[in-house]
């Protein structure tokens, strides 16, 4: 018998050494939570899009790097006007779109130009906003023009919305993308996976893999057996909720790093009763965040008192504000004249953090004698009823843009905040440029908020992604929603 | 039997008819705006009014319905909101997943059933029937998506024989294509199945206590080939009946299944259309399988006219 | 389609001595008894309050304390169990009622006149029928929004039709018996015949229909709230419950044990008590067994 079992141990030794002689793995099954809508980053706001193809297949002028750094990408260099309104970008040559065009500064006239027309498509037009125009130097050159000084310009070239396509392919890279990338598009089968290759005329350090597939998973429960089975290799956005089956299994990685998203409870201001401050600080009282990060994200978010990633700079914590203090809460509604309680109504997306959020937010409330119906919404009828029709008492959601202090400021934004000093130092923050400065705007404006108590401020959303152990180059962060996988490689 | 075929057909195109206008007006009432939905929460007001009139949302509601009413007719079931393709594209590349599942699974119920049924009938009254009618009793009060729950962790999971979800695609070959179908369809054919075995042990013992089986026995035909010669070739009209209605279930029945197995079929692609308000492949899904309803109960229909005369005579 | 003959006069006695003497029908009771029990003890009574959600006992596996371990949120499964059997049995009971409510007075109505309206109203019945009713259910709870009022409601649309098409076929076998042809002769009219006689009659029928319908629609409710779209939180439902076992079913497969075992057993008790009502009525059937 022990003979048996060690000549067997030997066989399976050998088999396995015998595997690990051969080349390196190059092929990767990648889960992504939703499926885009089409393929043209330049031409759709869903995050989808850009964690197919951002990097992969597209490239701009400038990138976003793995810890939110402005990168050169297209352009080699660029240099700017001492008025800050110049730039003018020498661009890679010998770069070729997959179809076997060349890629030079007319492209990026075209590209910008298109972006920024009257009636283009492109979801966030607001970046191209400062551009005055765009003239092609040479074919290696490009200059732009601003109407204004902007700080943010270089950064916003680096989104998806922003990268370069080519005059004969823009009209059909909804269907079949035309990139200038280290990967091409192979294939996309329609509600099951889309399919990257390997580029051979890539101009810069070409991939490692070979062949990428996307596959669309759309739930956590789905998510878990995939991985387990070995389906699917990697997760980088995945829910927290499913890490407890995978944490401890050596087989797998499991990362957590940071994002820009402040996971809100929204509260209408305008909504009565919840324009009284009272009743918003009796609700932030009520709050036990610990209950809700351990329920909602699996322990792994960050808290946070106030609308600022805790990785940013001007950064202070405000989370002792409003203690949990249940009596303190009952207090506040009984001096705003509530003390027999109402009701309301908490509006879910889809994502985990605001179906499991929510369930314990409602229970907690209840505590303190405010009765919430819990009404889940998808996707559209929350960007209808509660983003634009602004006809909503409470919802869960997490803003993942990064430095989006500004939002509360706008006059005509869902949570119906208006406070006029806040408003002032926003104004200020836009005019100013010296860093300190900067820095202890933010800071003051932090604090109107936590003072207003506008929301419930819950946690910064986590970024936990999961993958096998062997893999590596994947994101740990995401200062952007994408998948940047030029770099992953399989180790043995 | 012309007037009654052409009664019964000109019944199945009112319905369809009928059906038509329900889908369409139920799904206009849909609150949410795909335009918006398509252009995403920064997109400003003037955006999404060019995108609706260019998606032609803002035509008048019969216009729309007869555009729409009128394409299906030849097939040209529109172009979908969000992949931005033909529908019938969608459907093709959906239908080739969901139509071989429905498939396997009423094979594998039937490969099931059939057997177990008339075993049963053979045994009446016996251990053997007792067991397999229980277990039979059990099988139909099995909800499909729990039994796919824990098919998945015993066959994916824990031995790791099929893939736990996901469709290979045919072109990866047939061996993948079926192996990532195999559990879907076992989760789907269990419940059909038991409902199929009592319904082949019911019909079998309905045809036994017949006269003329009767009087096939007391002439000493022994009771296995009374079995075999009479009994389940009259047996067979209920029983394809009702594999007919489980068909056209099993069809629309697979919803649930491709979405715990997010197989990319007709179920998971409606839910997903909902989800997205991509309310004209909505229409066109739900429409397509209307019309094969009404189609698999015109054949069952005719079927038992040609059966079984007496119907003819009383319509 | 097997009809049962008119009901003879037995004495109530002697149908209970049947009634226990069928096994399908004494087991069937008593699982159901035991869920209805279980559901009208929740409301006065649950081993633990589910609705305070105690996190730092989240996923604890079956011990004395919680006899079917607790959830994510440190709920109670047994409770929550208990409070879902409330759901499953108000969303399939007033499913049935809907249908029955407005499917046997229809299905009467078309026996009793015949002709154009007849046919009308069948074709209706065939309307319904066409649409996919699982698929259709989920359009409907989709689009008017999740909850358990529109899971009734759409679960209730599908079960019109099927007892329209089971009265009207009990109706038209009874029409012509000669009893009813004496009611007619001595001046009663269609209303008072169908009150006074056919429904008596068809009783048991529909009986055992709604047996079947009820067991349906506890399944159609789970599956409709496994994907979301039945009761809401803080409502428990089993479908809920399974949907929210299965991210975790590796590390606490008891969250999804247990509910699907509780759909299992009720809905396994209802079809065994449908048959035994069938089997002690119906001397047919019994004839067969």
């Amino acid at each position: 018998m022990t003979l048996w079992k060690s000549v067997l141990a030997a066989a399976v030794l050998a088999l396995a050494s015998g595997s690990a002689a051969l080349a390196a793995r190059t092929d990767l099954v990648l889960g992504i939570p939703l499926e885009p809508p089409h393929l043209d980053p330049t031409a759709g706001a869903a995050a989808a899009i850009d964690e197919v193809l951002y990097a992969n297949v597209f490239e701009g002028l400038t990138r976003i790097g793995p810890n939110g750094e402005v990168l050169p990408d297209l352009a080699e260099s660029w240099t700017i006007s001492d008025d800050g309104k110049v730039y003018t970008f020498k661009l890679h040559t010998g770069v070729k779109f997959h179809d076997g065009t060349d890629f030079d500064a007319n492209d990026v006239k075209f590209s910008l130009d298109r972006a920024r027309a009257p009636d283009s498509v492109n979801a966030q037009k607001g970046l191209f906003a400062a551009i005055d125009s765009v003239d092609v130097v040479d074919p290696a050159t490009v200059k732009v023009t601003l109407k204004n000084p902007q700080g943010s310009f270089l950064y916003n070239l680096g989104w998806g919305d922003a990268v370069i396509v080519a005059p004969e392919s823009a009209d059909t890279n909804k269907e079949k993308p035309i990139g200038t990338g280290p990967f091409k598009f192979q294939n996309w089968a329609k509600g099951s996976s889309i399919t990257l290759v390997k580029s051979d005329n890539y101009w810069g350090q070409p991939a490692y893999l070979d062949k990428a597939e996307f596959r669309i998973v759309p739930d956590a429960a789905a998510a878990v057996p995939a991985l387990l089975s070995g389906d699917v290799q990697a997760f980088p956005f995945f829910q927290p909720d499913g890490v407890a089956q995978i944490e401890g299994d050596p087989r797998f990685k499991v990362v957590v790093g940071s994002t820009e998203g402040e996971t809100l409870l929204s509260i209408n201001n305008k909504k009565p009763p919840f324009d009284q401050l009272k009743v918003r600080q009796a609700i932030s009282y009520a709050l036990d965040r610990k209950a809700i990060i351990d329920g909602a994200s699996n322990g792994l978010g960050v808290p946070i008192g106030s609308h600022q990633s805790p990785a940013s700079k001007a950064y202070i914590d405000l989370t002792g504000e409003y203690p949990h203090d249940v009596a303190k809460a009952k207090e506040l509604l009984k001096e705003a004249g509530l003390e027999n309680g109402f009701k309301a109504t908490l509006k879910l997306p889809p994502p985990s953090y605001a179906r499991l959020g929510g369930e314990i937010i409602a229970s907690e409330l209840r505590e303190v004698g405010i009765d919430l119906e819990i009404i889940p919404v998808e996707w559209a009828q929350w960007l209808d009823q509660v983003f634009t029709k602004k006809d909503y008492d409470l919802t869960i959601v997490s803003h993942t843009e990064p430095n989006d202090i500004a939002i509360y400021s706008r006059p005509d934004y869902y949570f119906n905040y208006q406070n006029p000093k806040f408003n002032e130092v926003i104004k200020e923050l836009d005019v100013t440029s010296d860093e300190a400065k900067r820095i202890e705007l933010l800071k003051q404006a932090q604090k109107i908020l936590a003072d207003d108590a506008v929301v419930g401020f819950l946690f910064e959303l986590p970024k936990v992604g999961v993958w096998d152990a062997k893999l590596s180059g994947l994101w740990e962060n995401a200062p952007i929603q994408a998948n940047d996988i030029t770099k992953v490689k399989w180790n043995d | 039997m012309t007037a009654y075929l052409l009664k019964r057909l000109v019944i199945a195109a009112i319905t369809l008819v009928l059906a038509s206008m329900v889908v369409f007006a139920v799904l206009e009432i849909v609150p949410g705006d795909p335009a918006r939905l398509m252009l995403g929460m920064n997109a400003s007001a003037e955006q999404v009014e060019l995108l609706r009139s260019q998606l032609g949302l803002n035509d008048p509601l019969a216009l729309r319905y007869l555009h729409w009413a009128g394409g299906l007719l030849h097939l040209d079931f529109g172009r979908s909101y969000t992949y931005s393709v033909p529908v019938l594209d969608l459907v093709r590349e959906r239908g080739v997943v969901s139509l071989p599942l429905a498939l396997i699974a009423l094979a594998l119920s039937t490969v099931i059933a059939i057997p177990v049924g008339l075993y049963s009938a053979s045994r009446r009254g016996h251990a053997g029937d007792a067991v397999a009618m229980g277990a039979a009793q059990v099988g139909v009060a099995v909800p499909n998506f729990w039994f796919a729950l824990l098919l998945i962790y015993c066959f994916a999971v824990w031995l790791r024989w099929v893939p736990a979800g996901g469709f290979a695609g045919w072109g990866a070959g047939i061996w993948p294509a079926l192996k990532s179908l195999i559990l879907p369809a076992i989760a789907l054919a269990l419940p059909q199945a038991a409902i199929l075995a009592r319904v082949t042990r019911q019909a079998l013992l309905e045809v036994l206590s017949e006269d003329y089986i009767r009087t096939a026995r007391a002439k000493g035909m022994p009771y296995r080939a009374v079995l075999w010669r009479h009994a389940l070739r009259n047996a067979l009209i209920p029983v394809l009946t009702i594999m007919g209605l489980q068909f056209a279930f099993l069809l629309a029945g697979t919803v649930i299944i491709e979405n715990v197995f997010y197989l990319p079929g007709l179920g998971r692609l409606v839910i997903q259309a909902i989800a997205q308000r991509d309310l004209i492949v909505v229409e066109s899904v739900v429409m397509l399988l209307v019309a094969a309803v009404i189609a698999i109960n015109l054949i069952v229909d005719l079927s038992y006219a040609v059966v079984d005369p007496r119907l003819r005579s009383r319509e | 389609m097997t009809l049962h003959t008119d009901v003879p006069e037995e004495r109530l006695t002697d149908l209970i001595g049947k009634a226990l003497a069928n096994r399908s029908f004494f087991v069937g009771l008593l699982i159901a008894l035991a869920v209805a029990g279980a559901a009208l003890l929740s409301f006065v009574w649950t081993p633990y309050d589910v609705a305070r959600l105690v996190i730092s006992d989240k996923q604890q596996a079956p011990s004395w304390a919680h006899w079917f371990g607790t959830d994510h949120f440190g709920r109670d499964i047994l409770s929550m169990i208990m409070l879902g059997a409330r759901n499953s049995i108000a969303v399939a009971l007033v499913a049935v009622g809907i249908g029955m409510g407005i499917g046997v007075p229809l299905g009467c109505l078309a026996a009793a006149r015949g002709g154009l309206l007849d046919e009308a109203l069948m074709r209706l019945n065939d309307l319904v029928f066409a649409f996919p009713a699982l698929l259709s259910a989920i359009m409907i709870t989709a689009i008017f929004g999740p909850g358990a009022v529109n899971a009734i409601i759409a679960i209730g649309i599908f079960n019109v039709p099927v007892f329209a098409r089971v009265a009207r076929a009990g109706a038209l076998s009874i029409w012509p018996r000669e009893f009813i042809l004496a009611a007619r002769a001595a001046g009663k009219g269609q209303t008072a015949i169908t009150l006074e006689h056919i429904l008596p009659n068809i009783a048991t029928l529909l009986m055992v229909q709604g047996t079947i319908q009820f067991a349906l629609g506890i399944l159609a409710e789970a599956g409709l709230s496994y994907i979301g779209l039945g009761a809401q939180p803080p409502m428990p439902s089993w479908g809920r419950m399974l949907f929210e076992a299965q991210t975790r079913m590796a590390v606490a497969p008891w969250m999804a044990i247990f509910p699907g075992m509780a759909i299992v057993v009720t809905v396994l008790g209802l079809n065994l008590l449908g048959d035994g009502i069938a089997d002690i009525i119906d001397p047919k059937a019994r004839r067969q067994r």
